[in-house]
């Protein structure tokens, strides 16, 4: 993997004429966490969209770059809601999806090694109808990580999840993502405060940023200082403060 | 097996219904044949009967085949291509238009009275269903699916193999279902409109010669190779849709 780029966009993105977002002025740090928050359909997922390369609906007038000067393309992961994993495919295979997609020799001892990681050694050959709704985003998050790329973008990966199994999810995804340029799109302010190492809170007049707690993530979630910036951000998005 | 089970009971309560008939009414058997009469002529014509389904059982086998690859193949060139969806699938709709009855003597005309007229008209018949059930399982792929394939950098002709195909097997599972019933009707209208052998030929020789008995014991034996067909076409269905 090369080194982890930042990745700074500017501008503004509009639906028939019609401002979805902007003017924004964001920079998601090389290497670290940035979360974005926003009410539903001011645009998080589309402004992932648009630093992913992948087609949006509307216009987009504005700038995506990286400090390396180097395009994003090949260079970015991508995580959804949903694991999206091939349910004709076993879990070892949806590990390897990329490289068999780019008909490419899969590294299947990395991919092994991955798995262990994630704790799913035993699964390798099970199909994802035969995995928990955990495994089965433990194992999207091995496909992420087999990429290898240095730019990871995760759409509300853990918002399908039970509670307990979120709160794994969310340590062991800032275990394994760590030194990546990182951007989750989220709707809980707990997540943001938890693994963000800076929050974003978007509007469609624009973007601006939360201060999160002075500690490094992954933060304590039960520490006063988290407890107490999930509640201001709460209270912030519902209009309160 | 208990659909098995079931069927045998339908089947069973059919024949009852069909003798209750004949002898409630006291038709002529050259009207309607007791389920008895039709069993004595389908054994005592099994030969000819068994020579004639191997002709139809092989037009239907190469129809469902030709037109299952046909019609696979248009299906991902329809989902590969907007301007080639754009150009062909009205014409696809057209021909579907046309009734496919009315093309029979026009077949027979060009392709003879042998296997290759029935085969086409099998082929015809099929190759819209298959066409569009795969399209629709082609281009039905979750967004998100192929956003990520975009992500990992794979071209438009990696994904329609690895991930359009393969997710759409279970809706050409659905069209070969609907060919295995179609691709019967195909090879049987074909043999109607000018053959020398095949199932649909001999119960019009039968119904000419007023033999209703052998008619009915050709259609029978026409249904349910249609229901073995049906069932086998599902059972591999399942299986690669599992696979």
């Amino acid at each position: 993997m090369t080194d982890a780029p930042s990745i700074h966009v500017t501008g503004s993105h509009e639906i028939d004429g019609k401002r979805l977002f902007g003017p924004i002025d964001v920079i998601l740090p090389a290497g670290q966490w940035t979360c974005v928050l926003g009410r539903s359909g001011v645009g998080k997922s589309t402004l992932l969209r648009l630093i992913a390369g992948l087609d949006c609906a509307g216009l987009f007038a504005g700038e995506i770059t990286s400090s390396d000067a180097r395009t994003l393309d090949g260079r970015i992961s991508f995580m959804a809601q949903s694991d999206l994993l091939l349910p004709w495919l076993s879990v070892l295979d949806n590990i390897v999806l990329g490289a068999r997609l780019r008909d490419d020799v899969p590294d299947m001892v990395r991919a092994k090694d991955l798995l262990a990681h994630v704790g799913l050694d035993d699964h390798r050959d099970k199909k994802p109808t035969a995995l928990s709704g955990g495994m089965r985003q433990r194992t999207a998050l091995a496909r992420t990580l087999m990429e290898d790329r240095p730019v990871a973008l995760l759409d509300e990966p853990f918002s399908a999840l039970d509670a307990s199994t979120r709160a794994d999810m969310q340590e062991l995804s800032a275990q394994m993502l760590a030194g990546k340029t990182v951007l989750l799109v989220t709707h809980d302010p707990a997540e943001a405060v938890r693994l963000g190492h800076r929050i974003i809170v978007l509007t469609a007049q624009g973007a601006y940023p939360w201060q999160p707690p002075q500690t490094a993530p992954i933060r304590d979630q039960y520490a006063p200082e988290t407890t107490a910036c999930q509640a201001d951000l709460l209270a912030h998005l519902r209009g309160q403060r | 097996m208990s659909t098995l089970r079931y069927a045998l009971g339908v089947g069973v309560f059919g024949l009852l219904i069909w003798q209750a008939l004949v002898w409630i009414t006291g038709v002529p058997h050259f009207i309607l044949p007791s389920p008895w009469r039709v069993t004595q002529a389908a054994w005592d014509n099994r030969m000819l009967i068994a020579e004639n389904a191997v002709v139809t059982a092989t037009e239907v086998g190469l129809g469902l085949l030709i037109g299952t690859i046909l019609g696979a193949v248009t299906a991902i060139q329809l989902a590969a291509s907007q301007r080639m969806h754009r150009l062909v699938m009205p014409l696809l709709v057209f021909t579907q238009a046309v009734p496919v009855f009315a093309l029979a003597p026009i077949l027979t005309l060009w392709f003879g009275y042998g296997i290759a007229s029935k085969v086409t008209m099998a082929v015809l018949i099929i190759y819209f269903p298959v066409t569009s059930a795969y399209y629709d399982g082609l281009t039905q792929v979750p967004r998100d699916i192929l956003d990520m394939a975009r992500t990992m950098d794979s071209t438009k002709w990696q994904v329609m193999r690895r991930i359009r195909i393969p997710h759409a097997l279970p809706s050409l599972g659905t069209g070969l279902k609907l060919a295995a019933v179609y691709a019967p009707i195909g090879a049987v209208i074909g043999e109607w409109v000018g053959a020398s052998k095949g199932l649909g030929y001999l119960m019009l020789l039968a119904n000419g010669r007023a033999k209703t008995d052998l008619m009915f014991a050709s259609l029978i034996t026409l249904a349910l190779m249609t229901i073995a067909l049906y069932a086998a076409v599902s059972k591999a269905s399942s299986a690669f849709s599992r696979a």
